[in-house]
């Protein structure tokens, strides 16, 4: 099976500054838009190096959203920068209406994402946003898994023409994926080959599904992980190929499973090749303070919670 | 004086293409469309530096953008009659499969249009945002907007009347219908906002009031003063008095014809007051 190296862990947020700061060089158009959070968004450095370039709208994510719409009318290519929460559900009309509809390059990127915001609580921690956002005609979602990842991530979708939400979080995690990545927009990446079940993954769980399949090694049970970063478009050919080889899969996000990556992958399965699922996703529920690490625990969103699903799933097989 | 005939004839011609576009699908909003046609009429044809032919990005030219999107019908017939699109196509508003969409929309590619609006209150964003756009490419035209009166209920705004004379958005003039009406009854019964001209000072907005917002003399006036006011640091607005259903006999000075439109009779009386001057589409 193959195996991948975690070469020190690192939060996501700081790989969506890097590729912002690496975006300010290299593409004149990028202007970046923050409410109040620069620190916590790793913006700072675009800031310092672009000063023209960057806006500061103060804590008024309504007007940030708006101002993104405009100032892609002069060919601007606005990335906006604040927590999921106030990303999405609080600003849901302005995107729909200026953005979505009016068809805006706005890249919307969105951290403190889920649980894993931890002690702030669940006024903070949207476990709803993916659904909010894929339910969006002509929005791409996308959920990246690691620092490396996220940085990639942010540098693509300057060069896709069309509303994008970036997806990442706030804690420290491992950091895998090759760091000169080319990241495609909608493409899977099959991480490890399996013939017992698949794995699909999005976000701080694709780590956690790498984990759990290493202990379902052990225990003979041989898993296809794949790294589902864009939600929305969906993958459906290397979701249908696996499930064809599998015959099952498990679906594993930190979302919601209303709304989430789960129910995308179950449409798709019902309409082309019906086969188990399981969730590893919230109950339809709020969060709630604590450690990211006792949250995901509690909630059933790590390896231990993939590797019982997954046992679960297979034995539904036949 | 200048002579402004052409800008009356037309005026008394989209009055029509209003009245006619609602009748027929017995839909749309007559009364504020009535109310700002004057205001628009001037806008496009006098007012605003803009090119002949329509490109999303609006460099080197002048842009508009209209927030109470609900007043489509008149936005629809002075972009036709300006040139963006076929003055025929009037004939499909709200109709299945049309361009002209209850609400302005970008989405099926009707010239002249930058960013859908209905939903109340984004105008004042987007306006600054495409503004702020402007100065990043050194682009030394202005953004013009339009904004009901009602419509500064929704918080929204304040956060970019807010923003704007902080950012020293000195190249955008504003416009407010100051109608005094919405659809449940007068702004002043439904949710009364005190002086919106001492509001938007408090804000650091530049005020320019035009008394009589139906008069195009009045309205080309204060909109040369609002021009002359632009590069000086601050935002300017522009306080338009208007009578909701102006030219129309019974639809003035009432809320009644927000939106709805008028029967085969009324369109009729309608029509008389307003004869064909640039001809029907």
């Amino acid at each position: 099976m193959k195996t991948y190296t975690n070469t020190g862990n690192k939060d996501t947020r700081s790989g969506f500054g890097a590729g912002l700061t690496e975006l300010g060089q290299t593409n004149e158009n990028v202007v970046a838009l923050c409410a109040d959070l620069i620190g916590s968004l790793k913006m700072d450095d675009f800031k310092a190096n672009h000063p023209e370039r960057f806006f500061q709208v103060g804590i008024a994510e309504a007007n940030m959203i708006g101002l993104a719409a405009g100032m892609t009318i002069g060919g601007k290519i606005p990335f906006t920068g604040t927590f999921a929460n106030f990303s999405t559900g609080r600003v849901y009309d302005q995107i729909r209406q200026s953005i979505a509809y009016s068809d805006k390059n706005v890249k919307i990127c969105a951290s403190h994402a889920g649980l894993t915001l931890g002690e702030d609580g669940a006024t903070h921690q949207i476990l709803e946003d993916i659904g909010l956002m894929k339910m969006l005609p002509g929005m791409t979602v996308i959920n990246t898994c690691d620092y490396n990842q996220t940085k990639a991530a942010t540098i693509a979708i300057a060069e896709h023409n069309g509303p994008v939400y970036l997806r990442f979080g706030r804690p420290k995690v491992a950091n895998f994926t090759p760091e000169d990545q080319k990241f495609e927009i909608g493409k899977a990446v099959k991480l490890t080959d399996g013939n017992d079940v698949t794995i699909v993954a999005t976000g701080h769980l694709v780590w956690e599904a790498l984990e759990a399949a290493k202990t379902l090694n052990e225990r003979g049970i041989s898993a296809e992980v794949i790294n589902i970063h864009t939600i929305k478009p969906l993958d459906d050919k290397a979701i249908l190929d696996s499930v064809s080889k599998t015959g099952c899969i498990v679906t594993a996000e930190e979302h919601n499973f209303l709304g989430g990556l789960g129910e995308s992958v179950a449409r798709v399965l019902s309409q082309h090749n019906p086969a188990p699922q399981e969730f590893v996703a919230t109950n339809d529920t709020f969060g709630e303070s604590g450690t990211p690490a006792q949250l995901m625990e509690k909630y059933g969103l790590n390896a231990n919670a993939i590797i019982k699903a997954t046992e679960k799933v297979v034995k539904r097989k036949n | 004086m200048p002579n402004t005939q052409h800008l009356q004839d037309l005026t008394t011609q989209v009055r029509r293409d209003i009245l006619r576009m609602v009748h027929k699908v017995n839909s749309g909003h007559p009364g504020g469309s009535l109310g700002c046609t004057e205001f628009l009429v001037a806008l496009y044809q006098d007012i605003m530096d803009r090119k002949d032919t329509f490109d999303m990005d609006g460099i080197d030219e002048d842009l508009f953008f209209l927030s109470n999107g609900h007043i489509s019908p008149v936005f629809y017939s002075v972009l036709a009659r300006s040139g963006y699109f076929p003055v025929d196509e009037l004939n499909t508003f709200r109709l299945l499969d049309s361009r002209l969409q209850g609400h302005p929309t970008t989405h099926e590619g009707l010239p002249g249009i930058r960013v859908a609006s209905g939903s109340l209150g984004q105008g004042f964003s987007v306006a600054l945002g495409a503004a702020q756009a402007k100065k990043l490419n050194n682009d030394t035209h202005l953004v013009y907007s339009l904004h009901g009166d009602g419509e500064l209920q929704e918080g929204q705004n304040w956060e970019g009347i807010m923003y704007a004379s902080a950012n020293n958005i000195d190249n955008l003039i504003s416009t407010i219908d100051l109608n005094g009406k919405q659809i449940d009854g007068a702004t002043d019964d439904v949710l009364p906002m005190g002086s919106i001209k001492a509001k938007f000072e408090a804000f650091g907005w530049t005020v320019v009031d035009i008394e009589n917002g139906n008069d195009i003399d009045a309205i080309l006036k204060g909109m040369a003063e609002a021009k002359s006011l632009t590069g000086k640091g601050k935002p300017v607005c522009v306080l338009l008095n208007t009578v909701m259903g102006n030219g129309v006999d019974f639809m003035m000075h009432t809320h009644a014809w927000h939106g709805k439109a008028p029967n085969d009779e009324q369109l009729a009386i309608g029509l008389v007051q307003n004869a064909e001057t640039l001809g029907d589409y």
